[in-house]
């Protein structure tokens, strides 16, 4: 099917999320849409799918004019859509979630066995192992998104679009998807692919376009090395490599013992997990969303209550300490939703700059805020971090991601740190801001701070790290050095132990393969 | 480079686990000891040494069947014994095998708890001699209400509004049928008001929970107040004024031939108004619609997960407002129970917070329309012994029987059921950004 989109604009009151875009999608190609977080990629997508209705422009779908007034229109024409955030209801079966919609009936009764059937052929088709009849919730997310891709392609679909698809999948399962994506164009399909990971874009597409704040800004080729990509995607030259100095080691600062954090259901979410941080170090801890990495994280400042296994800091026990005098003892917290925990978004810039001080006699007396020192604490902030806002009594929730994030981490900072806890720090964030939190939190590593980072993004894990922790189902799979090859580290996110990664990578080592990407 | 890797061993911390796993099947193991406690004190011990007598037939029955008589201390102590073993087994199972025990292994054992306590109550009454058919039959009657009004809120909350209003649709119900009635002299112009009048409800609630955005809880519990404030205040002026009135319609029993004369069962099933067929049909029809049909699978959809419905082409908000206006349909016909069966004039309140004991049934049903019906008819059940036994002059004090209803809620909502999952998008508008 071959798609064309004619000066396509969304806005959405006086946010323009698409500006006049243009493109063209071939059918048998894979088009993808490069562009940072928040460059209206996903808005563009939901217009085109039927869930928003654009503003001005056209859609043709093999020449003809189309108007969709809703998704089932948009499937009705043969566009099937993976979204980023799986649209699976988790308590339905995998044949009642492909099914919903698109029912098979028999005198007035659902037929499950239908669409059960027609699951297994196209499983078979493309390789899948896919059980009909099993409980979504229960399976893991890579198999989730097969799902998701089965849904769309029963529908027929002739033009698939994926947003964001390898964001939860471990690299083996990301290559996985790049082969089904290759098979699925090979038998004709037109395919756009959404992602701001350059290593995947340069590997699976035949046209890139390129999209910053709304608007496209220009084509490339999927032969343009990663640097020139990058910076077309963001406007200037960026630098990828941070240039880091390795950690010198310092003596051990953060003790993790035998740390086990059971759920109400008897799931064991954290599985006897120890570890150690020096002073003045990285510890990334690397691993596939949802395998313990939150529980580990609210464990270690107190957020969450332990069955077992203590945690400690320079000797001193944090486990079962509420989580003030954890902060007090010289922990900084960035917690992985920012919008959540990490700042109030209806209070001002400036209140969320001193969230956590307000115990502080020159920030608070008794009964009120000191105004004026809120307001000088928050402009020297806004000045360190270069935090772009308005003004410092903005909204927090009006700032771009990046910007929050730097609220969130300028905080942390105004106090002495002994250990920073960061988790997902870059999540959301655009290109700019992700390298100013990483040299900002580098900065603070030198001072001799231990640093645990918690990344599901194997390129912030690679560059951050000065060892490699990566946790499996709450285990933890090993401690390996950093700059651990992506494979090692993609085997152990998949359930293997250190040493059966080294050695299976070892086997399969092929001069030239994928490893000197970016 | 892997030399310098370092492995913690991976040993498998089973006792944190099995410690959890213990603790949570413990909870039901000690339910049970107590139970077998009471059982075995009052029960046992302070058993009455007469014999509880159950009429099984009635006096004008055509069929005839002695009544069952069961001699007090002897079957205290068989229900004792039965529920230590119970009680034994879950304690076992929760120490040894860190499971609970098996679903009807523990509503068995709550049926001989309920089966002992009713053979004590009767046995220590006055005249311990009580009709189990006028007790079942009388059950099945007053959870009528109950279940109607659970039907509705399994249609509400199932698409994802929470349906506080249950109270109010059965009001409006009642009077809509007290006002049609009289208006019309007909049954079935009593009934379509009855309708109309959940109907009401309902429209208010989809307009401002699904249109407007509003806290459904509150819109919810606004519209019961709306709803006693507006009858009361008509049940006194309109319902007064009765130049035109017709005589004000009954619902009468319309036995089946043949079938209605099987004993206690009969009575039951065959003996039923027009109404109660309708329950009997209601019930398992929306199980099979909710699980057994599009439409069901797509109204689950838009309670459990309505972006993704939304993006497979359902209208999620046109879902959700056409189960809230068929809900109340089904609560108002169900509340005409009270004008046309149980009696034939309307008073101020009459529902008396039926409505909350349907929303109780529903919960402690799992949202499931079979579950939810049986759950209704222990509320009644327990309604109806509470009568029975006053009749029968009990040695309970009246106003502890008058409790029993709703200590049964309670329990059953917060302790027996353990955590149940209702649909995840229960209560939430959705809006599309």
């Amino acid at each position: 099917m071959q798609l064309e989109l004619k000066n396509v604009t969304k806005a959405f009151g006086d946010f323009v999320a698409n500006d006049s875009i243009s493109l063209t999608v071939e059918p048998g190609q894979v088009h993808t849409l490069l562009g940072e977080n928040g460059a209206g990629k996903s808005t563009l997508m939901n217009v085109l799918f039927g869930l928003y209705q654009p503003t001005a422009g056209e859609i043709l779908l093999n020449g003809q004019p189309v108007r969709f007034s809703g998704p089932g229109d948009a499937m009705a024409r043969g566009i099937g859509m993976v979204h980023q955030h799986f649209m699976l209801v988790p308590v339905f079966t995998v044949a009642e979630n492909i099914a919903l919609g698109h029912e098979d009936t028999k005198g007035g009764r659902l037929d499950l066995k239908t669409t059960a059937r027609k699951v297994r052929e196209i499983s078979a088709r493309f390789g899948f192992d896919i059980d009909p009849d099993a409980l979504v919730e229960d399976l893991p997310v890579g198999v989730q998104q097969r799902v998701e891709i089965i849904k769309a392609l029963i529908r027929d679909a002739e033009l698939l679009i994926l947003d964001e698809p390898t964001a939860v999948l471990t690299p083996q399962e990301t290559d996985e998807l790049l082969r089904i994506i290759k098979q699925l164009r090979d038998g004709g399909t037109s395919i756009i692919f959404i992602s701001h990971k350059l290593r995947e874009v340069k590997e699976i597409s035949d046209v890139i376009t390129v999209i910053r704040r709304g608007k496209v800004v220009g084509t490339a080729d999927p032969s343009a090395s990663s640097s020139e990509l990058a910076s077309l995607m963001v406007g200037r030259d960026v630098q990828l490599n941070l240039n880091r100095v390795p950690a010198e080691g310092g003596s051990p600062a953060l003790e993790v013992k035998n740390l086990s954090v059971v759920a109400t259901n008897g799931t064991l979410l954290l599985d006897d997990v120890s570890l150690s941080v020096a002073e003045g170090e990285v510890l990334a801890v690397a691993g596939v969303q949802g395998n313990g990495q939150t529980e580990l994280v609210e464990s270690i400042m107190g957020l969450r209550p332990v069955q077992s296994g203590s945690v400690s800091l320079h000797g001193d026990v944090l486990t079962g300490r509420p989580v003030k005098e954890v902060l007090r003892y010289g922990v900084g917290y960035v917690p992985e939703d920012r919008n959540v925990e990490g700042l109030v978004g209806e209070f001002s810039v400036a209140e969320n700059l001193v969230l956590d001080q307000l115990d502080r006699p020159e920030i608070a007396g008794r009964l009120s805020l000191h105004r004026a020192a809120v307001a000088r604490n928050a402009s020297d902030k806004i000045e360190e971090f270069d935090i772009r806002t308005g003004s410092a009594s903005a909204a927090a929730s009006t700032l771009s991601g990046g910007n929050q994030q730097k609220i969130v981490l300028a905080r942390e900072f105004s106090r002495p740190l002994r250990l920073l806890v960061a988790s997902q720090p870059t999540r959301g964030v655009d290109v700019g801001s992700i390298e100013f939190l990483h040299r900002r939190i580098l900065r603070e590593r030198d001072t001799g701070t231990a640093v645990v980072l918690v990344s599901t993004e194997l390129d912030e894990v690679l560059e951050m790290g000065d060892r490699i922790a990566v946790m499996y189902h709450g285990k933890l799979m090993g401690i390996v050095p950093g700059g651990t090859s992506r494979e090692v580290l993609g085997l152990m996110m998949a359930g293997s132990t250190a040493e059966e990664a080294f050695e299976a990578a070892a086997g399969s080592a092929q001069p030239g393969s994928e490893e000197n990407l970016v | 480079m892997s030399a310098q890797v370092l492995t913690p061993a991976p040993a498998p911390e089973q006792s944190a686990i099995t410690a959890a796993l213990t603790r949570a099947a413990k909870r039901p193991a000690w339910m049970l000891s107590v139970a077998a406690l009471i059982a075995v004190v009052v029960f046992g011990f302070l058993a009455p040494h007469t014999s509880a007598s159950f009429r099984l037939s009635a006096t004008d029955a055509a069929v005839k069947v002695p009544p069952l008589v069961v001699p007090a201390v002897a079957f205290g102590w068989i229900v004792a014994l039965l529920l230590i073993a119970a009680a034994a087994w879950a304690w076992f199972l929760a120490t040894q095998r860190q499971r609970s025990l098996p679903g009807w292994a523990m509503g068995l054992a709550w049926f001989v708890f309920l089966a002992g306590l009713m053979v004590w109550l009767v046995g220590t009454a006055n005249n311990p001699d009580i009709s189990l058919v006028q007790l079942l039959t009388g059950s099945v009657a007053l959870s009528l209400p109950i279940i109607f009004g659970s039907m509705s809120g399994a249609l509400c909350e199932r698409a994802g509004v929470v349906n506080i209003a249950i109270e109010g649709q059965l009001l409006l119900g009642a009077f809509g049928a007290a006002l049609g009635g009289l208006l019309t002299g007909s049954l079935v112009g009593a009934l379509v008001t009855a309708a109309l009048g959940g109907l009401l409800v309902s429209a208010l609630l989809s307009l401002f929970a699904v249109k407007y955005l509003v806290n459904q809880i509150i819109v919810g519990v606004v519209l019961n107040v709306f709803a006693s404030g507006l009858t009361g205040f008509f049940a006194g002026t309109l319902l007064k004024d009765g130049e035109n009135f017709h005589d004000m319609p009954k619902l009468a029993k319309l036995p089946i031939p043949g079938l209605a004369d099987i004993p206690v069962l009969g009575p039951i099933f065959f003996q039923q108004t027009l109404l109660g067929y309708a329950m009997f049909l209601l019930v398992p029809g929306l199980w099979f619609a909710l699980f057994r049909t599009k439409w069901g699978l797509r109204v689950r959809a838009v309670g459990e997960h309505p972006k993704a419905a939304d993006t497979v082409g359902i209208k999620v908000n046109r879902v959700r407002v056409s189960n809230v206006l068929l809900a109340g349909i089904v609560a108002g016909v169900g509340g005409s129970y009270y004008t046309l069966v149980s009696t034939s004039e309307f008073s101020r309140d009459m529902t008396g917070g039926t409505g909350y004991i349907a929303l109780a049934a529903l919960i402690f049903g799992r949202w499931n329309p079979l579950l939810a019906a049986c759950a209704g008819l222990l509320f009644g059940f327990v309604t109806n012994l509470q009568y029975i036994l006053a009749q029968a002059g009990t040695a309970v004090p009246s106003q502890f029987m008058a409790m029993l209803p709703y200590i049964v809620t309670i329990f059953a909502v917060a302790g027996l059921v353990g955590k149940s999952r209702g649909p995840a998008a229960s209560g939430e508008p959705y809006v599309k950004e």
